[in-house]
């Protein structure tokens, strides 16, 4: 009963997406307001039904209702109750449950706090938004039906894929659509400007926290995706520039774009087709990531199952949005007010630059992700593009863009005074040189680029705090002065600084891993011990330990640092008797910042097993950034300013005063 | 250092110009140098790659061709039942590493004709073949459906 109750909610949201698709954009071109009041009660009922729908599915994967097919195939009952739980998304079918369930929470909290937003634009904004939700739920209805029924229902389950029986699965996905699927609120107000054919500075002051929140989202989630990656599959790798990865990571790249050009079109009304059209991209970018991910394209573990009807469903999908954007984008863009052009020197110029090295590193990406799919469509040939053409296209622009990153907050609208802000950047110059100096000394014969990577990151590190020093008046005031300005200061301006320090963090994190990882591969004996980096591991035996669906062979591992012991490693490999598969937990010891990371291999005959060692430093350097820049967005979006709206037409002067005194 | 709106304009073309010609030739020289093309066993002795020129390796692991030594070394014979090339490699192979079953390794050639490889790669689990793997059983006609049982995929990238 439960799943055909689940899957009714899904038709009747489906319904309720038709009517928000047309009857609010047909009240928009009359100006009728009883026919554009229709998009809120519908957007906040469509994802009523739509968490019906998610609540029916989690009921069906929890309670182990194995005559529904989905649950069959990725569910056992011996499963621990936290991975039933999450099962419900480990899998094609209810994975885009959860994407429509996201879209749907979406259009609803744009309903609920949009009260700012005026008449008509909200009513386009909920219909566009309604067709993209109208076009997946077809596409779950009549090619994914997560609650399809099974004629005989089996007794047992085929068990989840083992990679994804881990606590990452209820982290990573959700926080990765929250993200990719926010990021069609900017669609959906870009397309609605474009069918209104105006746009202005109070349009992007709109669109900015939804770009915002999806933004965070989408951070932490690539973040976390990465972390888990890099403890789940025991290479220590935290970043493959696998084509999934790269799918989530073109949108990050337009949708950071997007943010900075927002902030130009909001303060001096300028770039705002460019602005339109990074929206339009960002979300395009998030529908091929999609696309990818889900048409069996690709082989990855993303990569639930491939079904060749879907692929086509979703490529329809894509083009017809993706084209039909882009078409209504060339035809009403030329219409819009273009913004006045200014000075290269200044703020704006700054935000320029960034759009400019963001979307070429984001090309760059693009081409190498689809370059293989398109050459074997054409040739039948088969390649491969890896890590190596990444590391050569995307740090060469990314690093420009590092080093113009601490200028840019630095630098005043309209007309910047470069040579000030370079004296101004003197504590940020010495921290970097410092830093390059330091690690020439100690690392002295290593990587030749690695003392100036770290230089840069603590250069970014060194502006975003110079930024927030020069803000609140440090060294020229007194220190209750300072102190006082400090807390007085707009949460945004502590908000954009935290998501540079952030940056300039993860970067700190990723150089020294990159240059100063350890690796050890070798065969133990039981009461052998193995060296890294002053770590002595002493292996103690392998056990053999019984989980609730797997046994795993456990080793023991003895860590000392001297002769003191600082704590024990326990690798494991686990057997999976429902899918007759392994899957290897490598073991952490977590020193500060750094971290040891050994993972089990095969067992030999005479009671060796063999081991991966890792000396990983200051790896957590890396996501902990990660979390800094989403503290950094949420901090902005606290700020009463981005959430008040644009300023009321009668005093539009005063406004703009206010806000550019408050820079 | 009052700019024209005409200098201010060329200022921002010619900066966009000069970013997007450094990708372009970022791109394409990374094109050249670090793409690695998917080969057979058989596009291997038929094409004669040259020695030392990196590839992608796929077929079946030959069914007791494995051979373990010291120091982690292995070898086996890859074969897509119409030739068999050497491979070797030293360290861990991937959980799901069995003969008899579909991997891709990467690596080159040395002068004797064995496969070096510095990279394998399995699958996710037991039913699922590598596509490319897949793709040149079919071409050479060596091709079983219960190669393909419904199943998860995956190299094991996240």
């Amino acid at each position: 009963m439960i799943p055909e109750l689940g899957h009714y909610a899904l038709v009747l949201a489906l319904a309720l997406a038709l009517i928000q698709s047309t009857v609010p954009a047909i009240g928009a071109r009359l100006k009728d307001a009883q026919l554009m009041s229709v998009a809120e009660p519908t957007a906040v009922a469509q994802f009523i039904f739509v968490a019906l729908s998610f609540a029916a599915l989690i009921t069906c994967y929890v309670t182990s209702d194995f005559s529904v097919a989905t649950t069959f195939q990725n569910s056992h009952s011996a499963m621990p109750l936290i991975y039933k739980f999450t099962s419900a998304w480990g899998n094609h079918e209810g994975s885009m449950l959860l994407w429509v369930l996201i879209l749907a929470a979406f259009g609803a909290l744009v309903a609920l706090f949009g009260n700012n937003l005026p008449a008509t634009l909200k009513a386009n904004v909920l219909a566009v938004q309604s067709w993209i939700a109208a076009a997946f739920f077809l596409f779950i209805l009549l090619t994914s039906n997560p609650f399809a029924r099974l004629p005989d229902a089996p007794l047992e389950g085929r068990d989840l894929n083992p990679l994804l029986q881990d606590l990452g699965l209820a982290i990573h996905p959700p926080l990765l659509y929250l993200g990719y699927v926010g990021f069609s609120i900017s669609f959906s107000f870009a397309i609605a400007a474009l069918i209104e054919g105006r746009i202005d500075a109070a349009w992007a002051r709109w669109v900015r926290p939804w770009t915002l929140l999806a933004w965070m989202f989408l951070t932490i989630g690539i973040a976390m995706g990465s972390y888990w990656a890099y403890y789940e599959l025991g290479w220590g790798g935290w970043w493959f520039w696998d084509p999934v990865e790269n799918a989530s990571f073109m949108p990050w790249l337009a949708g950071t774009a997007l943010l900075h050009s927002a902030l130009v079109m909001e303060k001096r009304n300028a770039l705002k087709v460019w602005t339109l059209l990074l929206a339009i991209l960002a979300f395009s970018l998030s529908l091929l990531g999609t696309f990818l991910v889900r048409s069996g394209v690709l082989t990855s573990v993303h990569t639930f199952a491939q079904d060749p009807s879907r692929g086509a469903f979703i490529l329809a999908i894509l083009v017809i949005f993706i084209g039909g954007a882009f078409a209504l984008f060339a035809w009403r863009a030329p219409l819009l007010k273009q913004g006045g052009l200014f000075a290269p020197v200044s703020r704006e110029g700054a935000l320029v630059l960034n759009n400019l090295f963001l979307t070429t590193a984001c090309a760059t990406i693009f081409v190498g992700t689809l370059y293989p799919m398109v050459l074997e469509a054409l040739t039948d040939e088969k390649i491969s593009v890896g890590a190596p053409f990444f590391n050569a296209t995307f740090w060469p622009l990314f690093v420009p863009l590092l080093i113009a990153m601490p200028f840019g907050p630095l630098m005043a609208w309209k007309r910047g005074d470069l040579l000030g802000v370079t004296q101004r950047l003197f504590g940020a110059f010495a921290l970097a040189l410092v830093g390059i100096a330091i690690t020439f000394v100690a690392a002295g014969g290593g990587p030749v680029l690695a003392p100036f990577g770290i230089g840069l990151a603590l250069f970014v590190i060194g502006g975003a705090l110079s930024d927030l020093a020069e803000r609140s008046g440090m060294g020229r005031q007194p220190l209750p002065v300072v102190y006082r300005r400090a807390a007085g200061l707009p949460r945004s301006a502590w908000g954009g600084a935290l998501a540079h320090l952030g940056l300039g963090i993860t970067i700190f994190g990723i150089v020294c891993e990159s240059n100063w990882a350890a690796e050890r591969i070798a065969a133990v004996r039981p009461n052998e011990t193995i060296s890294l980096r002053g770590y002595d591991l002493t292996f103690e035996g392998l056990t053999l330990r019984r989980g609730p669906n797997y046994t795993e062979q456990v080793g023991s591992f003895v860590v000392r640092s001297g002769d003191e012991e600082i704590g024990q490693l326990q690798p494991s490999k686990r057997s999976f008797a429902a899918r007759g598969s392994t899957t290897s937990e490598a073991a952490l010891l977590t020193r500060g910042a750094s971290q040891l990371y050994l993972s089990l291999g095969d067992a030999g005959a005479d009671g060796s097993v063999t081991v991966r060692l890792y000396h990983k430093p200051l790896v957590l350097l890396i996501w902990l950034g990660a979390l800094v820049m989403f503290l950094g967005g949420a901090l902005s979006l606290s700020d009463r300013r981005l959430r008040v709206g644009a300023p009321k037409p009668a005093q539009p002067k005063l406004a703009t005063l206010r806000t550019e005194a408050a820079e | 250092m009052a700019m024209t709106r005409r200098q201010r304009r060329i200022t921002l073309i010619a900066v966009s110009l000069g970013v997007l010609a450094l990708a372009v030739g970022l791109v394409l020289s990374a094109l050249r140098d670090s793409i690695v093309f998917f080969n057979s066993p058989s596009d291997v002795v038929q094409k004669h790659v040259a020695a030392g020129t990196r590839i992608r390796l796929g077929g079946l692991v030959s069914p007791g061709s494995l051979v373990r030594s010291d120091n982690m070394q292995v070898q086996f014979q890859l074969t897509d039942g119409n030739h068999a090339v050497t491979v070797a490699y030293q360290g861990l192979l991937p959980d799901l590493f069995r003969e008899g079953q579909g991997v891709v390794t990467e690596g080159a050639l040395d002068p004797a004709g064995v496969f070096r490889a510095d990279t394998v790669l399995a699958k996710h689990d037991e039913t699922y073949m590598p596509k490319e793997v897949a793709d040149s059983l079919k071409k050479q006609g060596h091709w079983k459906d219960d190669y393909e049982k419904p199943g998860k995929a995956g190299k094991a990238t996240p």
